[in-house]
């Protein structure tokens, strides 16, 4: 009977009624993101600086939600989609990590990117919430459990990951409406060209107008706003993606 | 000689532009194809994933005095008739993501009924091996829901593509063919809910 229930929730929450919205994050990005107000303001930002240290060298991203309720969600379907939602981790490298935190439910669970699967196991994720974050969570001691569980994920990941990104972004192919244009306009001129004077003369005339175009296409290259104001160096998620991998518990 | 001209140049762009949509199409249905093979690779990985698990699983569980060997030689011989089934790749049509469905759902079940009975032995549970195994056993049933999710998710991108016109026209000439999806049993492929 249980299971017919659920099965049936289950065909609901995929139509999308009765979702639980995924948080805001915070502008600029945190990796430490606490909604429930459990950790204090010096115990964020050391945890905080602590990750961004770790995302600065490795590139490997490790997130951390903190929420009142889960809302009757499931916590690994909920957390799943949230950690795809926010593309925690490199794109290519899918390097995220997500713990969320469900404060009121007592549930927490280790949603690991395709990227980390082979350094930090279900097996690995498993053993750092029995006995890592359990033992201090039932003491309410929040910060030491996740200093402590981000230094064994830290430690396992060592060496997976460096950071190697290039600054500047990429260009993509021209999209397939410029080339229609371009082709139309060697055909207007091929066409106009022969009428008014000479072949050459025309293609001589077309000439100035590629040159615009090229201009036009690399100013509009630009450098993205990552700079870095008040010494945070987190420039936000990007990328990642997961798949399923992890653990979860509650304590 | 002008006017005909602007006639000629209107009717060549109008047959370029059909002919860029006609390739662009053609172009968008291979990779939304690609999209979907790949997606399906995945979720091969991580049934096979599952499979792999098994015979440690069951030489865990055969380690303890007097076990239920019922439930063990159900895994083993839903494990086997489910590697029989074998899917081809670029086809996925309903009724082969059907058969390979039913027979891992049977598997799923087979192991959702040995996790319960291994709850009742107490000297299984204590072991660090099967604990490990248990993790890994949850997080695989995780791993498969996501990819089956994933792999709607491009079926369906794929599926309402090459239904779409001027696409549905030389779909099936060209051989793209409608596929299949995973289909929400009720109860029967549920994953088996392993609780701490």
């Amino acid at each position: 009977m249980n299971k017919l229930i659920y099965s049936f929730l289950l065909c609901f929450s995929f139509l999308g009624l009765q979702a639980k919205d995924f948080p805001k994050q915070a502008n600029p990005p945190k990796l430490v993101n606490d909604y429930s107000g459990t950790l204090n303001a010096d115990d964020l930002n050391a945890l905080e600086a602590k990750l961004e240290a770790y995302e600065d060298s490795t590139s490997t991203q490790i997130a951390i939600v903190i929420e009142n309720s889960l809302e009757g969600e499931d916590e690994f379907d909920y957390s799943q989609r949230l950690a795809e939602n926010w593309q925690i981790g490199r794109k290519g490298k899918n390097n995220g990590l997500l713990i969320y935190i469900a404060i009121e439910d007592r549930k927490i669970r280790i949603q690991n990117g395709y990227g980390l699967e082979g350094s930090i196991t279900d097996a690995l994720s498993k053993r750092i919430i029995e006995e890592v974050i359990k033992p201090n969570f039932k003491k309410r001691n929040y910060y030491t459990g996740l200093d402590e569980a981000t230094n064994y994920i830290m430690r396992a990941a060592a060496g997976e990951f460096i950071n190697d990104e290039a600054m500047g972004n990429q260009q993509g192919p021209p999209p397939m409406g410029f080339v229609i244009v371009l082709i139309l306009f060697f055909l207007f001129i091929i066409f106009f060209g022969k009428g008014g004077r000479g072949g050459r003369g025309g293609m001589l005339m077309g000439a100035p107008f590629i040159g615009t175009f090229g201009g036009g296409g690399f100013s509009s290259g630009g450098f993205s706003s990552g700079g870095s104001d008040s010494g945070s160096s987190f420039g936000g998620f990007g990328g990642g993606s997961f798949g399923g991998g992890g653990a979860g518990g509650s304590w | 000689m002008k006017r005909s001209n602007i006639i000629l140049l209107v009717i060549g762009a109008a047959l370029l532009l059909l002919v860029f949509n006609g390739c662009g199409s053609y172009n968008n249905m291979v990779t939304k194809q690609e999209t979907v093979s790949s997606s399906w690779a995945q979720v091969e990985n991580v049934y096979q994933r599952r499979s792999d698990l098994i015979p440690n699983l069951v030489s865990t569980v055969k380690g303890v005095a007097n076990f239920e060997q019922k439930t063990l030689t159900d895994v083993i011989n839903a494990r086997a008739s489910a590697s029989q089934i074998k899917v081809d790749a670029s086809r996925l049509s309903p009724a082969q993501i059907e058969k390979f469905q039913a027979s891992q759902g049977e598997l799923t079940q087979a192991l959702g009924r040995l996790m319960v009975v291994a709850e009742q032995y107490p000297q299984l549970k204590a072991t660090e091996n099967f604990m490990e195994l248990q993790s890994q056993l949850e997080g695989t049933e995780n791993r498969i829901a996501v990819e089956r999710g994933k792999f709607n998710e491009v079926v369906k991108d794929y599926n309402s593509y090459i239904r779409q016109f001027p696409q549905v026209v030389f779909a099936g000439m060209l051989g793209f063919d409608k596929k299949g999806y995973f289909e929400a049993v009720a109860g029967a492929d549920k994953a088996p809910k392993v609780e701490f």
